[in-house]
This record gives C-alpha cells, structure tokens and sequence, in this order.
C-alpha cells in the first residue's frame, strides 16, 4: 500500500510540475514581450506611428509604421481570397456537388497542404515570380500568404460544415430545394464556425513570417503600390532583432509588442464567436 | 422568396452555374498545388543532374562558387534539434495533457486549455525573440558554464529549446484531445478495479490514447523540422558539423533562410535551395500522413467500444 502512495505521489507531482512549467513558458513568453515592448513604446510611442526614415534599420529616424501597414495591405486581401477558395471548396466537397471518393482524396491533398511548411509556399512563390521576370512585390506576398491561410481556412470551415446536423441537410432536401439552396442554409448554419476559422486564418497571416520573407521584398519605406516592394511585421522584427545598433534591436521588441497584441485579440475574438454563436449548432452524434 | 424564382428553370440554372462555379474554384487550388509540386521538382533538376543524390545529402562542403551543395550540416543540424527538442518536449507535453485531461476541473482546466491555445497561436518570429532575450543568456551564462564548455548563446542548444516550446501547443492539445476522447466506461473499470488515479492515467490511459499521443509526436515532429524564422535568430547560422550541442549549426530551413540573398542571383544555388525545400516539403509530409493514419486508427478503435 504504501508503495502504491509514493507512486501516486510522484507521479501527481510530476503531472502538476508539467502543468505549471507549461503555463510558466506562456506567461514568460506573453510577459517579456509585452513588458520589453511595452517598456520601448512607453518611452517612444512614436514608433509605432510614423513613416521609418531612409536609414531606419541602421539606427536612423523614424518608427515602424509601414511594416504595420505592409502587414494589413498583405494580409487582408490574402485572408479574403483564401476565404473565398476555402469556403468555395469546402462547400463543393460537402454539398452532393461531386462522388464522395472525390471528396476523399480532395480532403487528402488538403491535409498535406495543411501541413506544408510557411517557407516552401515562400520558395514556390519566389520560383513563380523568376520563371515570370518579375519581383518581390506586395502582391506576390499577398499571393504566398492565401497560399498559406487557404488549407487553414478551408479545414475550419470543413469542420463547422460537418457540425452541422445531417437532419438540417436531409429536412431542407425534403422540401425540394435544390443543391445551391440547401448549401445556403448549411452556410447560414455554420457560418459561426466559418467566421471563427476566418479570423484564425488572419491571425496566423498576420503571424507569419517565412511565405513572406522572399516574396514581399522587404522594403524600408511606406506600401506604395501593388508591384512595390512592401515589408511585414515578422520580417521587421526578424530583420531588427539580427541588427547590430542596439536601438533598432530595441524596437524589434515594440514591434513584437505590437504584433502580439494583434494576434492576441484577433484570437479572443474568435474564441468569442465560436462560443458565442455554438449554442445555435446542434450536436451532431 | 419572391415568387419568380420559384420556376425551376431558374433554379436548376442556378444550382448548375453554383456547382461549375465552387468546381472550377476547387479545381484552381488544385492546380495550384500540383503546380507547387511540379515546380519544385523541376527546379531541383538541374543540381541533381550536376551532382547525385548521396553527394548532395551527404557531403559537408557547401561552395556555391565550386558548385558543390552539401546538405550534410544541415542534415545533421536538423535531426540533433529535432531529437534534442524532442526528448525535451515530449514528456513535459504529455504529462501536462494528462493533467488537463484527466486532474484540471472549472476554471484551472479552462485557463490551461486556454494558454495551449495561445501558444499556438503566438508568431513564429516571437518565439524567436524570447530565444533570443531568455533562452541564448540561459545557456550562455548557466548551461554551458555547466558542463564546462564555450559558448555564445547561439547553437543548437538554444534553437533545440526554442524549438521545444514552439512544438508544446501541437503535442499538447491533439494529447488532450485523445485523452478526452476515451470513453468513461474504461475509466470506471480501471478504477473499480483498484487501480490509483495517477496509475489509471500512466498506466492505462496513455496506452489506450497511444495511437493519439503518436500522432500528437508526429505532428509535432514536422513541426520541429519545418520551423525556419524563430530557429535562424538562434541557431548561429554556421554551414558546418557541430561538435557540441553548444556550437552554432545550420538546419534545412535555415540554410533556406540564411542563403537567401545569393538565391536570387545564381541559379545552381538556387536549384539546390529548392531540392532543400522538396526535401522539407516531402518529410514534413510523410510526417502528417503517418499522424492522420495513427489518429484514424485510434478512432476506429475506439467507435465501436
């Protein structure tokens, strides 16, 4: 018996240390960047306002603000076409439209997509833009982060679409709908589910730096136009925090501030709606 | 509705003009796709008609200029982060998922569940700023002097250790999700017959979720091996064989993100950065594959219990 003690004492202490170290790196994690940030943009908030100066990575004038922008510029338009192909085929392969074996295999091929690294989106694009003599450029960007937000997107509105009950689908069917007027309704149903993974799919748009890093070109001055150079806030940070004037290191941490908050509240945000809106999708067993 | 479109003829048009519309967008990221296969396939040729397969992967001179591509830092750069991490990470995550599955009730398993979420959702190049502010004067300073050797903070070391805490959110919400997963029912039977809770969760729990947890690994695995911003802040960015877990080295996407600059301009250079990828691309790939089928094991399972 008392054997049997000790165990179950060492055990449920290693279990809880676990727990704590994991939320410890959390807090550690979230605490220095909003600490050292928050530190720098106190003294300074300019930074995050203003235009950077000509010599701005090599300790000049100015802030930061065109990464800022850069990052919404890229973004934005990459989350709204990668929406409109994920939920485009996502509906394709959940509404009766195709054979279910193609559904399957589709399915597949999108989780290995998933799975593909931020970087190899980076490098295809990049090939993409020599093989066509042309440059980095915010719309090639654009391009490689909808490459990336595409099957992230896509697997959260094949979720929310598969949470909706089949009794919903076989009842409006019964109606004598047609496909497109079924899916409609489907939509409707899942679309807290849809909105959620949208954000999510911002979010880490927004977080990534690697499909950028070759293809955005990484300019220092303000997005001007749809083939100019343009820069994002993880290249930013990457590209200050390897600098060697100590100031520009400093405010790659105002930036992570900046971007931590970004990405912080866009995640609230659809933690919010998922929970908010679930109690409208039924369980589906 | 307005009555109008009521007469089918409208509808039918509808519905067909819909399915051409969502297949044709489905068959564009298709294309894009095979596109992106394709495309680095056939960018890699060139290098490897230049020199074969074993030369690339196993050789150690990296000369552009000389026309040799060696991988073999790389190579070795990539598996001594990847096993390092590993063995860090995985039984801190598992037993971690164990507490949030099995002890965590209200609002502790709420804020647990909630700091996984978080985690994962933190940038990349973040992680790559607190290796850089916390992790490289940890092992410069404590960890090295530790075990007597020299440091500068950057290595494989710091980049294992970054790597560990970006894998922590993978392997830990995909183990919670298993460990939740298990019926009630086998927990019951396990306790009626005697066994502790803690024994339960080790010993019977863990093993049912195996084929989970496996997965969990596998995920986090390709993870490890694809992460490039947050390990290049770190890692040194030395295209040679390290000695030491203390030395700087070099891992597959970083050599993709360090020699950046010559990529645009020389061509072979360009073809063998490219063959990095393809080979990035199919690991990480058979990485996700193995974790699908392990999960879809274990839910067949467990369905018809």
């Amino acid at each position: 018996m008392n054997r049997r003690y000790v165990e179950q004492y060492l055990i449920e202490t290693l279990i809880r240390l676990s727990a704590v170290l994991v939320v410890g790196v959390l807090v550690l994690i979230i605490g220095m960047t909003l600490y050292k940030g928050g530190q720098v943009l106190i003294n300074q908030p300019s930074v995050a306002f203003t235009a950077p100066g000509p010599l701005y990575l090599l300790g000049g004038s100015g802030g930061f603000l065109h990464a800022i922008l850069g990052s919404f510029a890229i973004v934005l338009p990459a989350t709204v076409i990668a929406t409109v192909l994920a939920i485009a085929s996502g509906l394709y392969l959940q509404s009766d439209y195709c054979s279910e074996r193609f559904a399957r295999a589709v399915n597949v091929l999108l989780y290995v997509l998933w799975g593909t690294p931020a970087i190899v989106y980076g490098v295809f694009v990049l090939t993409l833009l020599i093989m066509l003599e042309s440059r980095s450029s915010l719309i090639a960007a654009t391009f490689a982060v909808s490459l990336l937000q595409f099957p992230i997107i896509a697997r959260f509105v094949d979720e929310a679409l598969k949470s909706v009950s089949a009794d919903l689908k076989e009842t409006v069917y019964a109606l004598g709908t047609t496909r497109f007027e079924t899916l409609r309704l489907l939509l409707r149903a899942a679309l807290p589910g849809v909105v959620a993974g949208v954000i999510m799919g911002f979010a880490r748009g927004l977080g990534d730096g690697a499909a950028v890093l070759f293809t955005a070109g990484g300019g220092i001055e303000m997005p001007s136009g749809l083939n100019d150079p343009a820069t994002t806030l993880p290249i930013l940070i990457f590209q200050q925090a390897s600098s060697a004037y100590p100031s520009v290191r400093e405010d790659a941490y105002a930036a992570a501030f900046v971007l931590m908050m970004l990405v912080l509240v866009l995640v609230a945000f659809s933690k919010f709606i998922a929970r908010r809106f679930s109690r409208f999708a039924q369980e589906d067993h | 509705m307005a009555v109008t479109s009521l007469r089918s003829g409208r509808r039918l048009l509808l519905d067909s003009a819909t399915k051409a519309l969502f297949q044709l967008l489905t068959w564009v990221c298709i294309a894009i796709f095979v596109g992106l296969a394709l495309v680095l396939t056939q960018q890699s040729l060139p290098v490897l008609a230049e020199n074969n397969v074993a030369d690339i992967l196993f050789s150690g001179t990296w000369d552009p200029e000389a026309g040799q591509f060696g991988f073999l830092p790389a190579i070795v750069g990539t598996l001594i982060t990847m096993s390092v991490s590993m063995i860090l990470v995985v039984p801190i995550a598992v037993l971690a998922s164990v507490y949030i599955a099995e002890y965590a009730r209200g609002s502790i398993r709420t804020l647990l569940s909630s700091s996984v979420d978080i985690l994962a959702a933190v940038p990349s190049v973040i992680f790559g700023l607190f290796g850089l502010l916390i992790v490289a004067p940890l092992v410069d300073e404590v960890i090295a002097p530790l075990f007597g050797a020299g440091s500068t903070g950057l290595g494989l070391l710091t980049a294992s250790l970054v790597i560990a805490v970006m894998t922590l959110p993978i392997i830990m919400s995909l183990s919670v999700e298993s460990l939740v997963a298990l019926p009630d029912s086998l927990r019951e039977t396990v306790l009626s017959l005697g066994e502790t809770r803690s024994g339960m969760a080790i010993r019977i729990l863990l093993r049912a979720a195996g084929p989970g947890i496996l997965s969990a690994i596998l995920l986090g695995l390709g993870r490890a091996f694809e992460a490039s911003i947050a390990v290049a802040m770190v890692i040194g960015g030395k295209n040679l064989i390290p000695d030491s877990l203390f030395d700087a080295g070099q891992t597959l996407p970083t050599l993709i993100v360090n020699t950046f600059g010559e990529m645009m301009s020389l061509p072979e250079t360009r073809s063998a950065l490219l063959f990095a990828a393809l080979v990035l691309f199919v690991v990480v790939t058979a990485f996700n594959l193995l974790a699908s089928f392990a999960r879809n094991r274990l839910e067949r399972h467990w369905r018809y219990q």
